[in-house]
Parts: C-alpha cells; sequence; structure tokens
C-alpha cells in the first residue's frame, strides 16, 4: 500500500515537472517554427501571431501574450511541484524553498505594509514578482520576453491602480474627490495627472528597462559582427563567417541585463506595487470615523 | 517628396540622439549623488553597509527613471514616428 502510494506520488512529480518544462519548450518550438529564417541581428517587436475582429479594432494574439500564457503555466506547476505533499513538521527539500519563498515575500508585505494587508496582499505580491522575474528570465532560452512588450507591463500596473483606487475609496466617494482638491482647489489638474502618472511611469520603468538591455545587447551583437568582417574576413572559406569577436562580450552583457536587471526589476515593481498601495490606505482611525459618521447618518 | 522623407528620416534620428544624450545627464549626476552619499555613509557607519546598500541600488533605479522615458521617447522616435509621419505625408499629399 505504501509503496502504492509513493508511486502515484512520483507519478504526479513527474507530471508537475513536466508541466514547468513542456511549455517552455512549446514556446522555443513555436518561435523556430514561425520565425523567418532569413532574420538576421535586429531589434523587433513582438510578433502578431493571429488578428481576432472586435467592434472598436482589432484584438491582436501577439507573441508577448502567448509567451506570458506559457509562463503562468509553469509558474503554476512549479507552485504545485514545490508545495506537492507539503506537511507540518516535515522538512523536505522543496518544502524548505517554497517555504522560504513564502517568508521573503511575507517579510517584505510586513516590513512595508499597514498590518490590515498582511493577510491579503502576500499572494497578490508574490504573483507579480514570481511572473516578472520569470517572464524577464524567458530572455535566456532565446524567447521574446513578455516585459518587453509595454502592453504586458501595463496591463499589471493597471491592476495595480485598481487596488489604488479601491483603498482611496475606503473612506468614502466624498473624501476621494476632495482628496483631488487638495491643498488648495487649483491643484486638481495637478492631481489628476499625478493619480494616472503612476501606473504609467510603473510600467514605462520597467518596460524601459527590460527593452533597454536588449537594444544594447543587439547593437553591441551586430557591431561586433560588423567589426567581425572587417577584421577577420580574410580569412579563406567558412572561417571568414564564423563570428569569432562576437564570442564573450554579449554574455558579460547578458549577465548584466537578462539576469542583474531582470531580478531588479522585478523587486523594484513588488516594492512599488507595496508602497503604492499601502500609501493609499487612508488609515484604520478614518476609516472608523467614517463608519461612525455613516452609521449616525443611518 | 524623397527630400521632404529625408527630413523626416534625419530630424527622428537627430531628435533621438538629442533626447537621450540630454535625458542621460539627470539620471547620471543623480545616481552618481547618490551613490557618493551612500560611500560617505558606509565610511561612518561600515557595520549598515548592507541596509544601505540595498536602500541605495534600490533608489538608484527609481532615479533612473526619467532616463527610462528619455530612452522609451528615443526608441519611439526610431522605430514608430518615422513610419507615422511618412504615411501621414503621403495622405496630406495624396499619393
Amino acid at each position: 500500500m505504501v509503496k502504492k502510494q509513493d508511486h502515484h506520488f512520483r507519478v504526479v512529480d513527474w507530471l508537475l515537472i513536466a508541466m514547468m518544462i513542456l511549455p517552455l519548450v512549446a514556446g522555443m518550438l513555436l518561435q523556430i517554427l514561425t520565425k523567418p529564417a532569413s532574420e538576421g541581428i535586429s531589434i523587433t517587436g513582438a510578433r502578431i501571431f493571429l488578428e481576432i475582429p472586435m467592434p472598436l479594432m482589432p484584438l491582436l494574439i501577439t507573441e508577448a501574450q502567448i509567451n506570458s500564457w506559457l509562463i503562468m503555466i509553469t509558474i503554476i506547476g512549479l507552485a504545485l511541484y514545490l508545495t506537492h505533499g507539503i506537511r507540518a513538521g516535515v522538512q523536505t527539500k522543496r518544502q524548505t524553498v517554497a517555504e522560504w519563498m513564502v517568508e521573503k515575500v511575507e517579510g517584505l508585505v510586513t516590513g512595508n505594509m499597514d498590518p490590515v494587508f498582511h493577510a491579503t496582499y502576500g499572494p497578490f505580491v508574490a504573483a507579480i514578482l514570481a511572473l516578472s522575474a520569470l517572464s524577464s528570465l524567458m530572455a535566456m532560452l532565446g524567447l521574446f520576453p513578455p516585459t518587453a512588450d509595454v502592453n504586458v507591463v501595463a496591463g499589471w500596473s493597471i491592476l495595480v491602480f485598481i487596488l489604488i483606487t479601491k483603498n482611496k475609496l475606503k473612506t468614502g466617494l466624498g473624501a476621494y474627490l476632495k482628496g483631488y482638491l487638495s491643498p488648495i482647489f487649483i491643484m486638481l489638474p495637478m492631481n489628476i495627472i499625478g493619480e494616472f502618472a503612476t501606473p504609467i511611469s510603473m510600467a514605462m520603468r520597467h518596460y524601459g528597462n527590460v527593452i533597454s538591455g536588449t537594444v544594447i545587447s543587439t547593437l553591441v551583437a551586430a557591431g561586433l559582427t560588423v567589426v567581425n568582417n572587417a577584421v577577420l574576413g580574410w580569412l579563406p572559406g567558412f572561417l571568414g563567417e564564423i563570428p569569432l569577436l562576437r564570442v564573450g562580450l554579449p554574455a558579460v552583457l547578458s549577465v548584466y541585463f537578462d539576469i542583474f536587471s531582470s531580478c531588479m526589476q522585478a523587486f523594484i515593481f513588488a516594492i512599488l506595487t507595496i508602497l503604492n498601495i499601502s500609501g493609499a490606505y487612508p488609515g484604520t482611525d478614518e476609516i472608523e470615523a467614517f463608519k461612525a459618521r455613516k452609521q449616525k447618518a443611518a | 517628396m524623397e527630400i521632404a522623407i529625408g527630413i523626416i528620416l534625419g530630424c527622428c534620428a537627430l531628435g533621438a540622439g538629442i533626447c537621450m544624450g540630454i535625458g542621460a545627464i539627470g539620471p547620471g549626476v543623480g545616481e552618481g549623488h547618490a551613490v557618493a552619499n551612500a560611500c560617505e555613509a558606509i565610511g561612518r557607519q561600515p557595520e549598515s553597509k548592507s541596509a544601505v546598500t540595498s536602500t541605495m541600488v534600490m533608489g538608484c533605479a527609481i532615479a533612473e527613471t526619467t532616463g527610462i522615458y528619455s530612452l522609451v521617447i528615443a526608441i519611439l522616435l526610431i522605430f514608430v514616428a518615422p513610419g507615422i509621419m511618412v504615411n501621414t505625408l503621403k495622405n496630406a499629399i495624396g499619393l
């Protein structure tokens, strides 16, 4: 009986590992099948796979969306794998890893947010952190990173904007609208611009950092190809066609832009999410006062 | 027509260069200031190195924002703006 259970356990494990790896393999296959072979070194946006006609404008299914769906499946697989067969008091390797991740995110949330958020906002921040970091790290596999498309990141920052507005509305619509007129009514346009600047700046920061890495890496690779053709082009036969000078420097740039910058930007996006949401919270006392006033009126 | 398109492309490239060049000054000065002060703080209190470093990297990333904006504008000027402007020109002439 025990052996059979063990067997089932292992089968589920292998299925979850497949769930983690297969989406990435599928993404690479898709890229191999659809990318035109003649395309050399060039800076391109996300390729459009499908156009679905819609009333206002066609709905585009792009590479960025497909890749972000694939990375979502990978993250779900990773989370299920790490928490499969989790039990109190048992210290297996992956349970330790899962607990470490949860502890880190909860430490981030409890360190920077009001106590009312502690129970609910951990999963949201963890989801944003994992999605952002792994999306940017997809560039390591040669796939198009979804964060290099501004629409994907703008979607996340719109979510954050909705949460900010929801928290500001906790003391009623009147207080929210009055906030736009503070400190004096002349500040109204500035306050409206400032309100919309938050999500736009969050999206642009993340997108700009990822795309700058892509642009600089591509420029360096293209430049090295030109230099290589000028310096080593005289070599006979196929020797002249091997870009020997392209070995080395792009890898160093990749370590910075793809690994360090990706993780850094994911962390910054998560921290800004936390700070913006917790900055929009009016405070427990104000909410209590608002509820008391409402009860008095009713 | 060719001259007009040439002027559009040239001005877009020029604009992107100027945008990135001037836009990089601010973040450069700002981040340099932040790092200088962080070094000073670590020199004064070496035991606070990890806290100072993480705060500094965080602050640098946020100070970088304006530079990133100018980068986005430069990218738009190079890859997006010429096409739109040339199309507008063609429509205006009626080609």
